[in-house]
């Protein structure tokens, strides 16, 4: 439907109104009579026994310990998967600390400044422990155990091999140990938690700044012993969220204890300090990655070795082991060859515990591949694209399963390559790396290609065992008496603009204005259940969803007009917000006031469902959808001092159809962004110890607007054949591809000093520490 | 993160403020900006029992402009000068040095003498004012007294001012017309602490060669006589004598090789700069 808000619209998104204007509310925004502040005591050490913690004796009932928790079960994320070892979070640490800023006491006051002097007055007797810091030394026989009833540090080992055979005698064989460093995820807003107990409902009502209300209330509802009809979890206007707000808190399981234990509602806000040092992190990746390929550098297969430091504790409810295993399946990514082999380990140590962060595993698996695919192209002495372009997926071959079995729905893989290479033209910068620039920096160009699996259902996760398997997704589409209509569903946006593509999605069916489109989410008492916003699958899930309800609302409504327009059903549509028959027409409006206040009008066999319809949807096959680009940057690095400059970037990406190509602009964007932060900036280092050493952002160093120029785009548009107008995920690709295209280059600019960093973030000190290495192994 | 509490006076009048700062029943600390101390206090790095706010004494964000230089209230903010609200005696150097501090956001608040009495080795103006020469002058009771920016710094966050004593005024000297500067900084994004500062001011009509090698993890390091630094070739590009500067770093306790590769560059470059302008 031509109206120009439909699927395809570039509309401004609708919630910007109010959050440009500051009128969002987020948890630290509300304000309840009565409510207390939270401030907890948290570990000073990695790694240590608990042998006492004093509280002052005033004033009374405000410092809490594990012990006080009675009833409170810890937090298990189990994965099925064969041996994996159990962890358990308890709320408040009890018997040993296993990482910095674990939960030890909560201390509760009227402000949080009040709360902070309590806090400071808690003393803690701790038995310090040698602290497991290196995720490689955690796997050795006689390391120091994180969980002490386990026989070693390993959650979860896995083990692939598809015909590795085939590639041993390959004549290039190309070995790298490649690294990602330790990072925060850093949303603008940090986690929050309000929570209240009401007496009336005997229900526990949990604000919470989280992305998946209804998961944290089945886990909250399980830690806590109550029903899960006890349990309202409410994700107001949330800053945020890249994984970092999708699991269930230690946090939110004592908030929810002190309403219920006080009676008045009680807050906490995480500081950035929190966040910073306690909160969870993410991307830590260790690649040992062999390539096998043919003289001319067409790779044969990949031996690889992973090792993710999944932190101390199994988080709810991805599990300690998502990200590893994860790594097996993807490495492969966008690429068609005939042997691989490659064991993971996720590995307990005393940090904190490592969360899905935007691109998850893909992220660390792009870079890996990537600069293993440039270590083979100069091995083979042949350009990078070269050796790309002989082992993409072709669209021939579509659909196709690859090697570890991935469907790959669609798409024309090797033309982003080819538009990617014309748009940053290739020919042009190797002519300017031999004239050399004018300021003594060094130029380079690099790749890197991705294909992210979106949106993937009940038969991907089933095999994970966690505690969330995806099925069905549900939405509720309701016309209200005056035409409106009203959208409910479990998923949250926080971001995304999913009030304004969600409400396209609804008027590409029914045709109402997206004006009086509401979209309800983050309030478990509103939206039917959902796993929540995660793996980039709204727009596929819960849009396929409004979808769905929105075509039942119309086929209910049709029934009603056609009545009323004293015409048969099968000779009337829906267009345009109107039943439109032979002769004439009727709003939707007009048939609502006819279902809530004149039913003496309707049809003797109107589905007594009415006007609101909760469907679940999915697609035709739920093993995701495949969007895909490639990335070219060309960069200048200073080799005196080590800055790297992002001269250009392009980034030619297919997302299927595109609800709103604004906002995937704009999603592209932030990701681009957060992409340029692994590659050149981010680092939670700890030392030896298991301290986090960076507390505060002029430590954790964040890209800001001059450190993000302005990729450009190029859109390519192949229809996901499984799903509703064939959409894709798009959402977590920006800050896959980056880091691998962005080192890459700075390697192509290195390489005539025979330098080849393979440790993101590429910092000025790595670089430098590079050049001079390699220039003392040349003299 | 939540300051602990503490009392909090903004007097508009020096006499008050130098008062309040020799009570020693409670723990006093100035504000001039609270860039850095709010945040401090915040981490509660810093518990004071008194904050003295002296941002609205009016002396202190006077300015005067003399034959031999510039006289900078103390509470003079970066944006002020970034802006051209202060007369240039520098021939740009002090507006630029502004407009590159940290963020905006800071400028408008942050000053120039809370930046020197914080003593941050990464600062800006340490660097920048000990190359032009400057000076603080520092009141205790009706005392004034003048400390070069070379020595005013003893280590990390540490000043020689004495107890009770606040700083009033930079005052810059004048740079002759013939005058050239350079003034560079590694930093990795906008806004974040310097890595390394190079600083250069060259003023043959006033006899002045002066090189600033900053952000070294303590004081900047200033060679009040540079010229010979220099081993000039023919008269046209100058050629900086690494070892000597090495050698100097080292004494300072700046060892490591590529922390040192990183200060030669940027002083390089603001020699460079000099040699440019």
């Amino acid at each position: 439907m031509a109206t120009g808000q439909g699927v395809g619209a570039r509309l401004i998104r609708k919630e910007d109104d109010r959050l440009m204007r500051g009128r969002g509310q987020f948890v630290a925004d509300l304000r309840f009579a009565g409510m207390q502040d939270v401030a907890f005591v948290r570990s000073p050490l990695a790694h240590a026994r608990i042998r006492g913690i004093a509280a002052p004796q005033s004033p009374s009932d405000a410092v809490f310990t594990g012990p006080d928790l009675l009833g409170v079960k810890p937090i298990r994320a189990v994965s099925g998967l064969r041996g994996f070892k159990v962890s358990e979070q308890p709320a408040l640490a009890t018997d040993k600390v296993r990482f910095v800023g674990e939960l030890v006491a909560m201390c509760v006051a009227p402000t949080r400044a009040q709360a902070e002097d309590i806090a400071g007055s808690v003393t803690l007797d701790l038995e310090e422990l040698p602290a497991v810091h290196d995720m490689l030394a955690a796997r050795n026989p006689g390391s120091e155990l994180v969980h002490d009833h386990w026989a070693d540090n390993v959650f979860l080992e896995t083990f692939v091999d598809v015909d590795i055979g085939k590639a041993l005698d390959a004549p290039i064989k190309v070995t790298r140990e490649i690294r990602t460093a330790r990072q925060c995820m850093a949303p603008i807003e940090g986690r929050g938690v309000v929570a209240l107990w009401d007496t009336r409902l005997e229900q526990l009502t949990l604000y919470s700044a989280c992305q998946m209300p209804h998961i944290v209330r089945t886990g909250l509802a399980g830690c806590l012993g109550l029903e899960e009809a006890q349990v309202r979890i409410i994700a107001p206007d949330v800053g945020g969220g890249f994984g970092y707000k999708g699991i269930l808190l230690a946090e939110e399981v004592c908030l929810g204890w002190l309403a219920m234990h006080r009676g008045h509602p009680v807050r906490w806000i995480e500081d950035r300090r929190e966040h910073l040092t306690a909160g969870a992190n993410c991307r830590e990746h260790y690649y040992r990655i062999t390539g096998y390929a043919d003289r001319d550098g067409r790779l044969i297969g990949i031996d690889c070795e992973a090792t993710v430091d999944s932190g101390a504790y199994s988080s709810y409810p991805f599990s300690a082991c998502l990200e590893a295993a994860q790594v097996a399946s993807i490495l492969p990514g966008p690429y068609d060859f005939p042997a691989f082999r490659c064991r993971t380990y996720s590995v307990a140590t005393n940090k904190c515990p490592i969360l899905p962060y935007r691109g998850v595993a893909r992220t660390g698996v792009c870079f890996a591949l990537e600069l293993l695919l440039d270590a083979i192209a100069r091995e083979a002495g042949v350009e990078p694209h070269e050796v790309r372009a002989k082992i993409l997926v072709r669209p021939e071959q579509m659909p196709f399963d690859n090697i570890t079995n991935k469907h790959f729905d669609s798409g024309d893989y090797p033309q982003s390559l080819r538009r990617a290479l014309a748009s940053i033209d290739i020919d042009a910068v190797r002519t300017r790396q031999r004239r050399g620039e004018p300021d003594g920096r060094l130029i380079g160009v690099g790749l890197s290609i991705y294909c992210e699996q979106a949106a993937h259902g009940t038969s991907v996760y089933y095999g994970w065992g966690i505690p969330m398997v995806p099925g069905y997704e549900q939405a509720t589409a309701r016309v209200t008496p005056d035409g409106g209509l009203e959208l409910r569903v479990g998923v949250h946006s926080h971001g995304q603009g999913l009030e304004t593509t969600l409400a396209q999605v609804a008027h590409e069916i029914l045709g109402i204005d997206v004006a009086r489109i509401r979209v309800v989410h983050g309030d478990t008492a509103m939206t039917p259940y959902s796993t929540g916003t995660w793996g980039s699958r709204c727009m596929v899930m819960a849009g396929g969803a409004v979808s769905t309800a929105c075509k039942e609302i119309a086929k209910r409504a049709i029934k009603v007009g056609a009545q009323l327009l004293q015409t048969d059903a099968d000779s009337v549509t829906v267009r345009a917000g109107e039943v439109v028959g032979p002769q004439g027409s009727i709003s939707l409006g007009e048939i609502a006031r006819t279902w809530y206040l004149k039913p003496q009008n309707l049809p003797n066999d109107v589905d007594p469902g009415g006007l609101e319809a909760t469907i679940g949807y999915k697609p035709v096959r739920d093993s995701g959808t495949f969007s895909y680009a490639t990335h070219a940057a060309l960069v200048a690095v200073d080799p005196e001092i080590g800055d790297v400059e992002i001269l250009d970037y392009v980034i030619v990406e297919d997302g299927g159809k595109l609800v709103n190509p604004m906002i995937v602009d704009g999603q592209i964007y932030g990701g681009f962004a957060q992409g340029i932060g692994t590659a050149l900036y981010e680092e939670m280092p700890f030392d030896q110890s298991g301290q986090p050493l960076a507390s505060t952002f002029a430590d954790y160093l964040l890209p800001g607007p001059t450190e993000v120029p302005a990729p450009r785009l190029d859109h390519m548009e192949t229809l996901a054949p499984y799903t509703e107008f064939g959409v894709k995920g798009i959402g977590e690709g920006g800050a896959i591809a980056p880091p691998a295209a962005i080192v890459n280059a700075v390697n192509d600019a290195l390489q005539r000093l025979g330098v080849e960093l393979l440790h993101s973030p590429v910092t000025p000190r790595r670089i430098l520490t590079a050049i001079a290495q390699a220039g003392r192994s040349t003299t | 993160v939540k300051p602990v509490r503490f009392d909090y006076e903004r007097p508009s009048d020096l006499a008050t403020a130098l008062t309040l700062g020799t009570r020693d029943d409670v723990v006093v600390k100035f504000l001039a900006g609270g860039q850095s101390l709010g945040p401090m206090l915040n981490l509660r790095l810093v518990q004071p029992d008194l904050l003295v706010d002296i941002t609205a004494i009016a002396e202190l964000k006077q300015v005067e402009e003399s034959a031999d230089g510039i006289t900078i209230g103390s509470c003079i903010t970066h944006a002020d000068i970034e802006d051209g609200r202060v007369p240039d005696v520098t021939r740009g150097a002090l507006r630029t040095v502004a407009a590159g501090i940290a963020y905006r956001a800071v400028r408008n608040r942050g000053t120039i003498g809370g930046s020197i009495v914080h003593a941050d080795p990464s600062a800006d103006w340490l660097s920048a004012l000990a190359a032009l020469g400057a000076s603080a002058i520092a009141r205790s009771g009706q005392v004034d007294r003048k400390i070069p920016i070379e020595i005013f710094m003893l280590g990390v966050f540490e000043s020689s001012l004495k107890p009770g004593e606040v700083v009033t005024a930079i005052h810059v000297p004048r740079l002759s017309h013939a005058a050239r500067w350079g003034y560079y900084k590694a930093c990795r994004k906008t806004g974040e602490f310097a890595h390394a500062i190079g600083a250069f001011v060259r003023d043959p009509a006033r006899s002045v060669c002066r090189a600033v090698i900053g952000a070294t993890g303590a004081g900047p390091i200033v060679l009040t006589d540079a010229e010979g630094l220099f081993t000039h070739t023919n008269g046209t590009a100058a050629v900086i004598n690494v070892d000597l500067l090495r050698a100097t770093m080292s004494a300072r306790g700046l060892t490591d090789p590529i922390d040192q590769q990183v200060h030669l560059a940027v002083l390089r470059r603001a020699i460079a700069q000099a040699d440019g302008s």
